[in-house]
C-alpha cells in the first residue's frame, strides 16, 4: 500500500484523498505533541497562576471590602446607642425639669399666698386699731363737746333767734374743725 | 458551448492534483512545511505573550488571555465539567489552535493552503491524540468492565433493545468517533479549498482566454471573494468544533451519569 502511494505521489491525479499519507500522520502527530509540551509545560501554568493570583487579589479585595463594612456597620450601631442613649437622657433631663419647675411654681404660689394673707391681716389689724383708737378718741371729743353745747345752750337765752342761729352755726363749725382732722 | 464561450485553451477544472503538489526538496511538501510554521507561531505567539505577564494584562496580553480562555472556559469546562477540565486546558488549547491556525492558512495571501486539507494531519491528532487520551481516562476513571459498561450501554434504555444499542454505541465511540472527528474538518476544508480554486480559476481563465466572456469573469472572482468569508467562518467553525467534540468525548468518558 505505501508502494502504492508512493507511485500516487508522483502521479498527483491518481492520489486518493481519503488515504492519509503516514508521513504526514507522524508529523502531524510530532509537531501536535511538540506544541502541546510546549503549552502544557509554559503557556498554561503561566495562565492559571495569573488566574489564581487575580482571584487572590479579588477575593482578598472583596474581602477588605467586607471588614470596611462591618467595621462601619458597629460603627453605625455604636452611633446609634449613643445617640438613642442621649435623647433618653435629654427626655429624663426635660420630665425632671418640668417636675421641679412646677414644685417651684407651687411653692411660689403658696409663698405668695401666704405673704398676701398676712399682709391683708397686718392691713386689717392695723384699721382695727386706728378705729379703736378714732372710735376713742371721737367718743372723748362727742363728751365733751355735748358738755360745751348744753353749757353755751343754758348759759345764753334762746330768745333772739339770730342768735340761736349763730349758736347752733358756730357749734357746727366747731364740730367741723374738729371731725376734720380726725376723717383724714 | 464550452466551445463558443472560450475561444482560447480548454479550461481545465481544479481537483485532487491542486491539494498534492509537488515536493518543495527532498520529499517535504507544502502542508509539512506549513505545519511546522504553525506550531512555531502558535508556540511564539504564546510564549511571548505569557512571559511577562501583569495582574491587569495590555493589549497582547488580553488578545492570549482571550484565547486561552476561550479554550478554557467555553470548551473545556463547559464539556467536561468545572470539577475535571484542570488538566485538559493544554490539550484542548493546543487542540483549538492547531486546527485553527493550519485552516486559515487556507486564507493567508501567498501561503494559501489548508494544511488540514489534507487527512493524515487531523487524523493523528483525532486517532493518536484524542482518542487515546478520552479512553485511558475514562478506564482509569470506572475500571476496564465500568467503562464498557458506560460507554455503551446508556442509562435508562429498555433492556430489550440492549442488544442492538450495544454494538451501535460501541462502534460509535470506539471506531467511528475519531474518524468522524478528523474527516469532518479534512472534508469542510478540501471543499472549501476546491471552491476556492474553481471560483479563482475559473476568474482566470474567463479573464485571459475568453473573448466576450471577460464580463462574466468579475462575477467569478467576486464569487471566489464572497467564498473567502464564509470559507474564514467554517475555518473558525471547525476548529471549535474539533476542539469542541474533543472536550465533550473527554467528558462524557468521566461524567459519572450520562
Amino acid at each position: 500500500m505505501f508502494h502504492a502511494l508512493i507511485m500516487a505521489a508522483e502521479d498527483p491525479s491518481k492520489v486518493n484523498p481519503v488515504v492519509p499519507h503516514p508521513a504526514e500522520i507522524i508529523l502531524g502527530l510530532v509537531a501536535f505533541l511538540l506544541l502541546l509540551f510546549v503549552v502544557k509545560k509554559f503557556v498554561s501554568p503561566r495562565f492559571e497562576a495569573l488566574y489564581a493570583e487575580r482571584t487572590a487579589k479579588i477575593e482578598g479585595g472583596i474581602e477588605k471590602a467586607e471588614q470596611a463594612q462591618a467595621e462601619a456597620q458597629r460603627t453605625l450601631e455604636q452611633y446609634k446607642e449613643q445617640l438613642a442613649e442621649a435623647r433618653a437622657e435629654a427626655a429624663r433631663i426635660r420630665d425632671d425639669a418640668r417636675a421641679e419647675g412646677l414644685q417651684i411654681i407651687e411653692e411660689l404660689r403658696e409663698q405668695a399666698q401666704a405673704e398676701s394673707a398676712r399682709i391683708v391681716a397686718q392691713g386689717q389689724h392695723q384699721l382695727d386699731a386706728q378705729r379703736a383708737q378714732i372710735v376713742a378718741e371721737l367718743r372723748a371729743d362727742l363728751g365733751r363737746t355735748a358738755v360745751e353745747l348744753a353749757s353755751k345752750v343754758v348759759g345764753e337765752s334762746l330768745e333772739d333767734e339770730a342768735r340761736r342761729r349763730g349758736t347752733v352755726d358756730r357749734f357746727l363749725n366747731e364740730l367741723d374743725a374738729v371731725a376734720a382732722p380726725a376723717s383724714k | 458551448m464550452t466551445k463558443l464561450l472560450a475561444s482560447g485553451g480548454e479550461f481545465v477544472a481544479p481537483g485532487v492534483k491542486d491539494f498534492f503538489l509537488p515536493p518543495i526538496f527532498g520529499s517535504v511538501t507544502k502542508p509539512m512545511v506549513l505545519l511546522v510554521l504553525s506550531i512555531v507561531i502558535i508556540g511564539a505567539f504564546f510564549i511571548a505573550a505569557t512571559r511577562n505577564m501583569k495582574l491587569i494584562p495590555g493589549k497582547f496580553q488580553f488578545a492570549a488571555e482571550s484565547v486561552y480562555d476561550f479554550g478554557r472556559n467555553n470548551i473545556a469546562r463547559e464539556q467536561i465539567g468545572a470539577k475535571d477540565f484542570k488538566p485538559f486546558i493544554p490539550l484542548i488549547l493546543t487542540i483549538f489552535t492547531f486546527v485553527l491556525v493550519n485552516n486559515l492558512f487556507g486564507l493567508i495571501p501567498v501561503i494559501q493552503f489548508p494544511t488540514m486539507s489534507h487527512i493524515g494531519f487531523p487524523l493523528a491528532v483525532s486517532l493518536l491524540v484524542v482518542y487515546p487520551v478520552y479512553h485511558f481516562v475514562g478506564f482509569k476513571r470506572h475500571g476496564f468492565v465500568g467503562y464498557l459498561k458506560h460507554q455503551t450501554i446508556p442509562p435508562g434504555a429498555p433492556w430489550f433493545v440492549l442488544p442492538l444499542l450495544i454494538p451501535i454505541e460501541f462502534f460509535q465511540k470506539f471506531i467511528l468517533n475519531p474518524l468522524t472527528l478528523a474527516i469532518r474538518v479534512f472534508a469542510a476544508m478540501f471543499a472549501g479549498h476546491l471552491l476556492l480554486l474553481v471560483f479563482t480559476l475559473a476568474g482566470e481563465f474567463l479573464l485571459l482566454n475568453g473573448g466576450l466572456t471577460v464580463i462574466v469573469a468579475p462575477v467569478s472572482f467576486a464569487f471566489a471573494i464572497a467564498l473567502t468569508f464564509l470559507e474564514a467562518l467554517i475555518m473558525c467553525l471547525q476548529a471549535y468544533i474539533f476542539a469542541l467534540l474533543s472536550a465533550s468525548y473527554i467528558g462524557m468518558a468521566l461524567a459519572e451519569e450520562h
